[in-house]
């Protein structure tokens, strides 16, 4: 089922790109959906809260200018995709092929990510014109890293989605058990501040959930905030892996309580 | 064990658990706080065995069973007992192998992307099939040509009709030339025409492919074109398994004999005869009569009456089926 060739990966995401390409407004507004680090930024400048954090005003525009691009790059809705999939009848045949069903959805995030990429570039501009002091230009290696960084972040979420995915094996609507992980996602993962704004309580055990890992981590990387790249990437790599092997337990559980609804 | 058979099923069961629930505000509160399972039993027991090069029909009212088995047959489906084998292979396991083998075609359901010509959904399949593109172009062509869609491969598929999509889909399903394949209801919502086309390219592709294919359908033509042997299928149990010729000599031993009288004198007079009567309109009768009395009673019309035409046929398959379907026996 995982024996992928080259000729797969290359075929499976030309094919995603063309299909995205056919959607292209859509992703241009989701692309400018994606602009809550934006109002963050404008919320906490207006205010002077980034004082408390001894963080400057252009540093947080770029930490938070990070933030939108992490996110742009890392938007999973695989949950969504295969329970529609899944209700329809529509994931049968990807089934009985030798080719794991999850890589047509992961090539699809791939695809559309390349899609949206133009469009995030353009929004960054905007940025730029209206905020000239936050211009910046992070060198070739950090670059390279936050992509990685950011890379790892889509494949924690994609895996966590992928997992919940299953559920609709056992029940119909796995969709809301996401609604479970959308709000720490959204609290805890650094898109609406920057983790290190954070009570200290807090700090105290969100570091050993992945949410941090998510958004505010390659955002600092790739903001040039302070920062400890190697032991970040260890640990994105430790939740890859832990939510890979817990994947492959679920689907191979779940696949055999498999019903075929709506063939 | 016989070399020439690919499938087969030795009591093989397969249950769903089912949440029922009562009317009204009552049943959806206790559907809530204590819902109730019921195992619904959807194939009991089959034993099936199907050679090489085959085509099979699975016949069946609604609800029968058929599809789950073409799903437990194609790896879709765990079966709850029994044992399966498929070439060798389990197909639950779904193995590489094994799926390089089958193809899963359905009636109204679809795996082309929506948006793009179907062209690009060929070329994807190929690559999962490890087929290379010079190799996956040839097929095209050749099916393309054999199911007449040149010139809509390059069309979205949202813009292709159903019987255009049927046969795309179809394209789809072979370029990596299975040699089982499953077919459930492949010429649904199909015109007539799309309908035999459809069925003109399996025959020739059992043909020229020696491939085994089993099939489900509620288009009686599809099954009496395509398949000398038929499985029937009632509430998950197989009720019969046999040449479709045999089955339909046990379910109707009589022929129709449709007369046409000069007289309605005369057409009283055959009311009165004692014979089965199917039909009766002002100076035309269709009696049923027993294979073995045809002669006899022919003859003795013919010398009695004086008739303006006369034909004999078989009752249609249709009918014949349709009261299997009815009578559940």
């Amino acid at each position: 089922m995982y024996n992928l060739t080259p000729n797969k990966i290359g075929t499976l995401l030309k094919t995603q790109y063309s299909n995205m390409m056919e959607y292209r407004v859509e992703i241009a507004l989701w692309a400018i959906s994606g602009v809550i680090p934006f109002f963050m930024l404008n919320i906490w400048t207006n205010n002077g809260l980034n004082e408390s954090l001894n963080i400057s005003n252009i540093m947080l525009s770029r930490y938070f200018l990070s933030a939108f691009f992490v996110r742009q790059f890392s938007v999973v809705w695989v949950v969504f995709t295969f329970e529609e999939d899944a209700l329809l009848g529509r994931i049968s045949p990807y089934l009985i092929q030798p080719i794991h069903p999850f890589f047509r959805y992961f090539a699809q995030h791939i695809a559309e990510q390349i899609t949206r990429f133009p469009f995030a570039l353009i929004i960054a501009i905007f940025f730029f014109i209206f905020n000239p002091e936050s211009l910046w230009s992070p060198s070739i290696g950090t670059i390279f890293i936050s992509l990685i960084s950011t890379f790892f972040s889509f494949l924690i979420q994609f895996l966590i989605q992928s997992i919940i995915a299953c559920f609709c094996f056992w029940t119909e609507k796995a969709s809301s058990f996401e609604k479970l992980i959308f709000i720490p996602t959204l609290f805890l993962s650094g898109l609406l501040a920057p983790v290190e704004s954070f009570p200290e309580f807090v700090k105290s055990w969100v570091y050993f959930t992945p949410f941090p890992y998510l958004i505010d981590f390659p955002a600092r990387i790739l903001s040039e905030n302070n920062v400890n790249i190697f032991s970040g990437l260890c640990v994105q790599i430790i939740w890859i892996i832990l939510f890979f092997l817990i994947f492959i337990k679920v689907w191979s559980q779940g696949s055999k309580k498999f019903t075929a609804m709506g063939l | 064990m016989n070399s020439n058979k690919i499938i087969e099923l030795k009591n093989i069961s397969k249950s769903f658990f089912i949440a029922s629930k009562e009317p009204g505000l009552n049943g959806t509160l206790k559907h809530f706080f204590n819902r109730k399972y019921n195992e619904k039993k959807v194939v009991k027991n089959i034993n099936i065995e199907i050679r090489k090069g085959e085509i099979v029909g699975f016949l069946g009212a609604n609800g029968a069973g058929k599809t789950t088995i073409l799903k437990i047959l194609c790896g879709l489906l765990y079966p709850t007992n029994g044992f399966i084998s498929i070439d060798g292979y389990r197909p639950y396991e779904r193995k590489s192998e094994f799926l390089n083998k089958i193809s899963l075609i359905m009636g109204q359901k679809q795996q082309l992307i929506w948006d793009l010509p179907p062209i690009d959904s060929f070329y994807l399949n190929a690559a999962i099939y490890g087929i290379e593109k010079s190799e996956a172009k040839k097929r095209i062509k050749f099916l393309s040509e054999m199911l007449e869609i040149n010139k809509e491969l390059y069309l979205p598929v949202r813009k292709l009709s159903l019987g255009q999509r049927m046969k795309a889909e179809l394209l789809a399903a072979l370029i990596h030339n299975p040699n089982i394949l499953f077919l459930d209801e492949p010429t649904l919502g199909l015109d007539i025409n799309a309908q035999a086309n459809l069925r003109k390219f399996l025959q020739l592709y059992n043909k020229e492919t020696g491939s085994t294919i089993l099939l489900t359908s509620h288009y009686m033509k599809d099954i009496t074109y395509l398949c000398r042997r038929v499985i029937c299928i009632h509430e998950g149990i197989v009720t019969y398994d046999g040449k479709l010729e045999k089955l339909l000599t046990k379910l109707s031993p009589r022929k129709e004999l449709s007369i046409i009288c000069k007289s309605k004198k005369d057409i009283e007079s055959l009311k009165n005869l004692g014979l089965d009567i199917k039909n009766l309109e002002s100076n035309e009768i269709t009696l049923l009569i027993k294979k073995e009395d045809i002669k006899k009673t022919l003859k003795n019309i013919l010398n009695k009456y004086e008739l303006e035409d006369l034909q004999i046929s078989e009752p249609p398959v249709d009918e014949i089926i349709g009261k299997l379907l009815t009578n559940n026996n």
